[in-house]
């Protein structure tokens, strides 16, 4: 029996504004338990919420990113429920009319391109959090009310590896607005996911199992390759697939029962009557459409066709909108774009890795990689010695100073060789009698002790010329 | 002493010239509340030694002629937050529950340094009409203590009208201002909804609910309003609209000349008593002698007002007393088992029947499957209330007609049968649905108790309703007979 497999993605984004979604609290990390919150955020008796613009610009930024239509007319509605770490015990949150709909991806997965649409966004707010302890439970709300946008995919992913292109294609797109840090290890996205699976040309959707614990796109894409099997394997034994949620082990790869589903939770939605309207103006979405960056498959279409990059390099250097931001300014100065493309993926992300920084949290300039790379391109400097000229921009020194500081200037002009050439092939006559007999080796070795003569800073390519026009004549 | 005889104006002249010190005005206050409240319950909670001690100070720096409210004394409906003050909305669940902030009309009414003497009795969470929901006390009626004060601003009313207080705020979210107005003799208004900030205004039908003044003249209500009105940044509900001084304009009596009112004939239908309708009509009468007209109109959907208003409320009602779950603050049950049963126990033991009651019939209200049938059919219903009006206030520049369908009711007569008792806010409610101002003034007397009058004006126009209400009361005498307590009038 073929299968074809069905997947939703539901990602929470958190976005990176100063102060909560509806109330002036601070959004920080690291504080004391509680410590960013007020009276609204406890849910008390007679507060009232009010609502941040810049979290409804974030929204209307992503919507834009996404290919969405911004919802112009929307408003806010409660979810109900109670738990501790809901402190009002409803979410303001946007059901029936959200911010954005309709909006799409790209994803290239082994070379084939598909659109994946999006269903619907909204923002909405986050919650506290518990923690238990022995006989006590906690509640930390300094998480509450910190703003999120919820992205909902359309029933068109139809793989693990389309869930992981598509999940990549968001945060990227995302991150290039600069509205979250979109880092899933962060919590800043997260990440929730069902999967079913049905006979080819079966017209129904299978049954759904949803999936907890998925803390990497690695961890979906393993956690739903498990999945999509397990559910063939049942229905293939004639078995029916449970509605269910099921936690992913990242130990073992496998998904394990954590409750069975029965019906679906009544949240009594409705609109949140001490929030007016939200009216968005052609003139507002232009604003903020015009202020937007170029997205990554832009950038790439403009590397690959205009700077000559492979796709490869194209797309690891549309990773972030920083990397992507320095290889334009540095291509900018005059550097060779691929040079400057290897550079970034090579040194620049060895160097981040050993450091676990990101590229904005170093000393590295677009001005110091691009006077680097273009002093190996004018013959200045070699690449051997373009490394240690590496290191000392890594420490934000201006590459040509420090060039001529330590006199690591390679040796270039033709006149001042040609006499120290001259005097290695008088020392070395056995040298050119093999290279007469056709031993080709000899001049690695004439070239070698050219080389030392000038401290390794001769320009092999000017030396090599040079050489050869003397032991041809 | 009371506060019979001085209007805010008169309380003010005699402080500026020391006839008396806002301490023993205040000191005065205590002493007539403990002599008269044993009788008719309107105050849950006093404010003596912050009240008497701000009194002082404002002895102290002395009260100028552009301080009109300095050292006067006001009334807190207790589900308006006071910071330090216990504050409890009549329910057992917020029992000695102190705020950490102000409500932001208690914050204004300390900025033009009026002392806030305590806390006033109402229907638990303001749901109900008699007082009689309060999880703490009955307050009577200031005319007849075998009667209601009416709800839910019950004990506001009956602290204005015996004399306790020259003012009192209450809210109003279905008639609760205007009736217990009536009811007790006095001026209240519920202003539109977004006059007045809801900040610290514990909810309870959020698109409902306006805070108001009661007092004992159209003027002072008017002062009052002035004061409390105006945009505020924590409440987005609130109207930028600029408020005017109110009271400034009420100086002729015969203001009403040329105005057109209309008088709904659903107003006056059938189950409105007899007294009620006569204090109406004859209110028509000096209206049109006053150089009015008084046209008969037709508000055709009012009937379907209460209907929706209670699935409103009572939705938004089920939403917003969530936050009451024995987590953070507030009551909760002893010998809990899990968390299901902190939620459950603490909820079951702390909130009264009637707030039970409504939580439970706005969470099926909302529920998956009666949503269209209940909360949406509701929302459309009060569209049509809206337009209604609006066809009418096109023409018109205030409607008229009564408060409630009946004067003040036994206490006990109505409490076990919810249905009649919803009844009561027949003619207020409308006025809630479509976010009016509406003001309760006295306009006559059935068997001895207070019969009141609403006018209705268009969003943001309070001042007509004042100029028209100052005219009516300028050319009659039933606001200034006072009630005379410790017997049936």
């Amino acid at each position: 029996m073929n299968f074809e497999t069905t997947i939703g993605l539901e990602v929470h984004i958190e976005l990176k504004t100063n102060s909560k979604i509806f109330s002036p609290s601070p959004v920080a990390y690291g504080a004391d338990p509680n410590a960013n919150t007020n009276v609204i955020d406890w849910g008390y008796p007679g507060v009232l919420p009010t609502t941040n613009k810049g979290v409804v610009a974030d929204g209307i930024i992503a919507a834009l990113a996404l290919h969405a239509t911004v919802e112009q007319h929307t408003h806010f509605d409660r979810k109900n429920y109670f738990y501790p770490d809901n402190p009002k015990a409803y979410q303001i949150t946007q059901s029936d009319k959200p911010i954005g709909h309709d909006g799409w991806v790209e994803v290239d997965v082994d070379g084939v391109k598909k659109k994946i649409g999006i269903a619907e966004m909204h923002i909405e707010e986050d919650a506290g959090k518990n923690t238990h302890e022995r006989d006590y439970s906690y509640v930390d709300l300094n998480r509450q009310g910190t703003p999120l946008i919820e992205i909902v995919s359309k029933p068109d992913i139809a793989s693990p590896a389309e869930a992981y292109a598509y999940l990549e294609a968001l945060r990227q797109r995302i991150q290039f607005t600069g509205i979250s840090d979109v880092k899933m290890e962060e919590g800043s996205m997260r990440v929730d996911v069902n999967i079913s699976v049905r006979p080819v040309g079966q017209k129904k959707f299978g049954t759904k199992t949803e999936l907890k614990n998925l803390n990497s796109f690695n961890y979906v894409q393993r956690g739903l390759e498990y999945e999509e099997k397990r559910q063939q394997q049942v229905l293939m034994s004639g078995g029916s697939v449970q509605q269910e949620t099921r936690r992913f082990d990242e130990k073992t790869g496998e998904t394990i029962l954590m409750r069975v589903k029965a019906g679906s939770d009544d949240y009594r939605y409705f609109p949140e009557p001490d929030l007016p309207s939200l009216n968005i103006s052609d003139d507002w979405i232009k604003e903020l459409g015009d202020a937007m960056p170029e997205m990554p498959g832009k950038r790439r279409e403009r590397y690959v066709n205009e700077l000559g990059l492979t796709d490869y390099d194209a797309m690891v250097i549309t990773q972030t909108k920083e990397m992507s931001d320095f290889f334009d300014a540095t291509v900018a100065l005059k550097a060779d774009p691929k040079m400057a493309a290897n550079y970034l993926q090579g040194d620049v992300n060895a160097y981040l890795n050993e450091k676990q920084v990101d590229l904005q949290a170093t000393k590295l300039t677009p001005a110091n990689l691009a006077g680097m790379i273009n002093l190996i391109s004018d013959g200045t400097i070699s690449s051997k010695m373009a490394k240690k000229v590496f290191k000392a921009i890594t420490n934000g020194e201006e590459p040509k100073a420090y060039v001529e500081a330590h006199g690591l200037v390679q040796l270039s002009d033709p006149a001042k060789l040609q006499p120290i050439i001259d005097d290695v092939l008088s020392a070395n006559p056995q040298s050119i009698e093999d290279f007469n007999n056709g031993k080709k080796r000899a001049v690695g070795y004439l070239v070698g002790q050219i080389m030392k003569q000038t401290h390794g800073q001769a320009n092999p390519q000017v030396v090599n010329k040079l050489l050869m026009a003397a032991l041809q004549q | 002493m009371n506060y019979f005889d001085k209007d805010l104006a008169g309380l003010h002249a005699d402080l500026v010239a020391k006839k008396i010190s806002a301490k023993e005005l205040t000191q005065a206050t205590f002493d007539n509340i403990k002599a008269t409240d044993p009788q008719i319950d309107a105050f849950l909670n006093l404010n003596e030694e912050a009240a008497l001690n701000q009194a002082a100070e404002i002895d102290q720096q002395g009260i100028n002629a552009d301080q009109p409210l300095a050292g006067i004394p006001v009334g807190l409906k207790d589900n308006i937050v006071t910071k330090g003050l216990t504050t409890t909305a009549a329910s057992k669940i917020l029992e000695n529950f102190k705020p950490v902030y102000d409500a932001t009309v208690t914050e204004k009414l300390a900025n033009a340094q009026m002392i806030t003497v305590g806390k006033t009795n109402l229907d638990e969470f303001a749901m109900g009409g008699s007082t009689e929901n309060s999880a703490f006390k009955t307050t009577k009626n200031a005319w007849d203590q075998t009667k209601v004060p009416g709800g839910s601003s019950g004990g506001s009313a009956a602290a204005v009208a015996s004399g306790q207080v020259p003012v009192a705020l209450g809210s109003d979210t279905g008639g609760s201002i205007r009736q217990p107005a009536a009811f007790n003799g006095i001026v209240g208004i519920k202003p539109t909804y977004g006059r007045v900030s809801r900040w610290g205004l514990i909810a309870f039908g959020s698109s409902l609910d306006q805070i108001g003044p009661m007092t004992r003249s159209v003027k002072d209500n008017a002062t009052i309003l002035s004061a409390i009105a105006g945009h505020d940044d924590h409440d987005l509900t609130s109207s930028t609209q600029a408020v005017p001084d109110f009271a400034a304009d009420l100086n002729d009596a015969t203001s009403v000349k040329g105005m057109r009112i209309g008088l709904p004939k659903e107003f006056l239908a059938e189950g409105v008593n007899p007294d009620v309708k006569a204090a109406i009509l004859a209110a028509a009468d000096t209206y049109r002698k006053l150089g009015a007209t008084v046209d008969e109109v037709s508000l055709p959907h009012n009937k379907y007002g209460v209907a929706a208003y209670y699935i409103i409320a009572s939705s938004e009602a089920s939403s917003n007393l969530q936050r009451f779950d024995g987590i953070r603050y507030g009551y909760r049950a002893k010998d809990v088992k899990n968390l299901e049963d902190v939620y459950v126990k603490s909820r079951s033991e702390g909130f009264g029947e009637e707030v039970k009651r409504r939580i439970m019939l706005g969470t099926f209200s909302l529920s998956a499957g009666f949503y269209d049938a209940y909360f949406l059919k509701a929302a459309k219903v009060r569209t049509v209330i809206i337009n209604d009006f609006k066809a009418v206030l096109k023409d018109h520049d205030f409607i008229m007609g009564p408060v409630a369908p009946t004067p003040a009711f036994g206490i006990g007569d109505e409490i076990k049968d919810p249905i009649t008792m919803y009844m009561n806010d027949v003619l207020t409610i409308p006025v809630n649905l479509a976010g009016l101002p509406g003001l309760s003034l006295p306009a006559g007397f059935s068997n001895n108790l207070p019969v009141g009058m609403q006018l209705i004006g268009r969003p943001f126009d309070e001042s007509t309703l004042y100029k028209a209400g100052y005219a009516f009361e300028q050319n009659t005498d039933f606001h200034l007979q006072v009630p005379t307590l410790g017997g049936q009038n």
